[in-house]
């Protein structure tokens, strides 16, 4: 493989796959959400 | 007592048990054919790795937007299509049910592609189609007669059809939860471990290097050209499974309190991160098979689509060493892909028929899915099944799902001025702030760019019909299925938007909103 299509498939994972990463790390930080039992008994 | 009736309308409608379950379903959806059979070669074709650029573009400014603008309807609305926009505005109606119009008409052809892999995934042990894979497939396999509509039935193709539907309609009548969530939480980790170990086998074939270098290479060039960009925003639009109806759907299945933003995300790059995958596996092999015959890498991926799964694989199985294996798992993936995204299209007919003329699971589902299935039995399981196939997936995907997506887009945002709304809702419970910014793209870039790619596909189909120059359809084939069939799912729609909506459900706010129930309350 030339360097520039080594280059691209690089940034083209990084980008992507670690996008991928970084959005399922963001959301098990926010919290999951209640169950109805729970949402029901809150009202 | 909105919350009581909230959850009784759970109850009613099914809904998917957790996020992750509703996420699994989502990527379910977004991933199917196309993601392995359209993506490689559109990407390849498009400017290579310069059109990571422009894919990446897309993806950010309208894919990922408009699947929340999706997401955001369904989950707040509570409903089908023709629910949720009901109860966002009564006139809007109609547009949900040409929505659920495009999905009947897709299923019924999609199924047939699902049924032609489950036969391929057997040949591949045998390699069934001998020296001349595209002999074969359109000779001995499809016997695809003269382009017309014939009534002669194809054995090899019906009787696998009619077993997909009967998995199909077993698997939806199960429900949301037991029938398409449970479906997709296992399909989706089989479908990336299948998918990976083809990756695999894929880059130990000789040549694959080849392959990868005409797949990333970039040209620059290509950069500035109009056709390149609108192939990024046609390929991101058509691989996300938005503003069809599934997203409204499936989110409307989805708890109040979910995080709709930060799971769109997820859903988004995963689909996208899938592509990548698949465009490494299919052009690892297409470097291989380059390689083989001395040809170019693209003069060997049969045009992308059905050429190149049904025509280019079984060329590469026939000379890779572990070709069977190839074979099974390509086949084997596309099934599992396509499968889940089948379950998501009849979900959307299935579900907006519940919700219309509050029925049962188990009869909606055979009410919507056994005609549904006769149609695609008939139409897809003759000689002339790929000529009907090739001409209404052209139709129903430019002129359905890319004029409905623009035309509900435009409405929601300029007719009913309903992102203020949304965004609010969207950010109730979000990790990711849904701003200023979303509306400008979504009310601006998107519909701008995807405008742009209909009417560049509306003035071509005008220009020259759709075809093989060399074995053209008849002209009365693609008005009546074509043209015809893109227009009859917009005239049945508004006509099924005046049928009345029963006492029982609610389409004001106050009752079926909880959120907003709680400020009546107030």
């Amino acid at each position: 493989m030339s360097t520039t299509a080594i280059v691209m498939m690089v940034v083209a994972m990084l980008v992507i796959w670690g996008g991928l990463a970084l959005a399922i790390l963001n959301l098990t930080r926010s919290a999951e959400t209640p169950t109805s039992r729970e949402v029901h008994r809150d009202l | 007592m909105s919350a009581s009736t909230a959850v009784e309308e759970e109850k009613r409608r099914g809904a998917f048990s957790s996020r992750r379950v509703f996420i699994l379903a989502a990527i379910g959806s977004a991933v199917g054919l196309g993601n392995i059979w359209r993506f490689p070669y559109v990407a390849y074709e498009n400017g290579g790795g310069a059109f990571v650029i422009p894919y990446l573009v897309a993806l950010l400014t309208a894919g990922i937007p408009f699947l929340l603008l999706d997401y955001g309807i369904g989950h707040k609305f509570r409903g089908s299509p023709p629910l949720s926009f009901a109860r966002m505005r009564r006139g809007a109606e109609g547009l949900g049910w040409w929505q659920v119009g495009i999905c009947a008409v897709i299923a019924i052809y999609y199924a047939a592609v699902l049924a032609w892999a489950v036969r391929y995934a057997f040949f591949s042990f045998t390699k069934a189609w001998g020296a001349d894979p595209a002999g074969f497939f359109i000779g001995e396999f499809l016997q695809v007669s003269d382009p017309g509509v014939t009534a002669e039935p194809v054995a090899g193709v019906m009787v696998p059809l009619v077993v997909m539907w009967a998995l199909v309609i077993a698997m939806l009548a199960l429900g949301v939860q037991k029938g398409v969530g449970a479906t997709a939480m296992v399909f989706i980790p089989v479908l990336v471990l299948s998918f990976g170990a083809l990756v695999v086998v894929s880059l130990f074939l000789p040549g694959a290097g080849s392959g990868l270098d005409a797949l990333f290479t970039p040209s620059w060039s290509a950069l500035a050209e109009p056709t390149v960009w609108a192939a990024a925003f046609g390929q991101i639009f058509f691989s996300l499974s938005i503003g069809f109806g599934i997203m409204i759907t499936y989110a409307s299945y989805v708890h109040r309190h979910t995080d709709m933003p930060g799971s769109g995300l997820v859903v988004g790059f995963s689909n996208s991160g899938f592509e990548l995958l698949a465009g490494i596996g299919v052009f690892a092999a297409l470097g291989f098979m380059a390689q083989d015959t001395g040809q170019p890498v693209g003069e060997v991926a049969g045009g992308g689509g059905v050429g190149l799964a049904f025509i280019a694989f079984p060329a590469i199985i026939n000379e890779a060493p572990a070709g069977a294996l190839i074979g099974v798992l390509f086949f084997v993936s596309l099934v599992l892909a396509g499968i889940t995204s089948l379950i998501s299209i009849t979900e959307v007919v299935i579900s907006a028929v519940r919700d219309k003329f509050e029925i049962g699971r188990v009869a909606a589902t055979l009410v919507v899915a056994l005609p549904m299935a006769t149609v695609s039995v008939l139409f897809l399981g003759t000689t002339s099944g790929l000529h009907v196939l090739d001409i209404v997936d052209h139709f129903i995907n430019q002129f359905g799902i890319l004029l409905v997506a623009v035309v509900s887009m435009v409405v929601v945002v300029w007719g009913l001025r309903a992102l203020p709304q949304l965004a609010a809702h969207l950010n109730d419970h979000s990790s990711v702030h849904v701003g200023l910014w979303w509306r400008a793209l979504i009310g601006v870039v998107t519909p701008i760019a995807l405008g742009y790619v209909l009417v560049d596909a509306f003035v071509t189909d005008v220009q020259t019909p759709y075809g093989d120059p060399e074995a053209p359809y008849p002209t009365w084939m693609l008005a009546v299925f074509g043209w015809g069939s893109a227009g009859a799912v917009v005239v049945i729609g508004f006509v099924l938007a005046r049928l009345r909506w029963r006492s029982a459900t609610a389409l004001d706010g106050a009752t079926y909103d909880t959120d907003a129930s709680k400020e009546v309350q107030r």
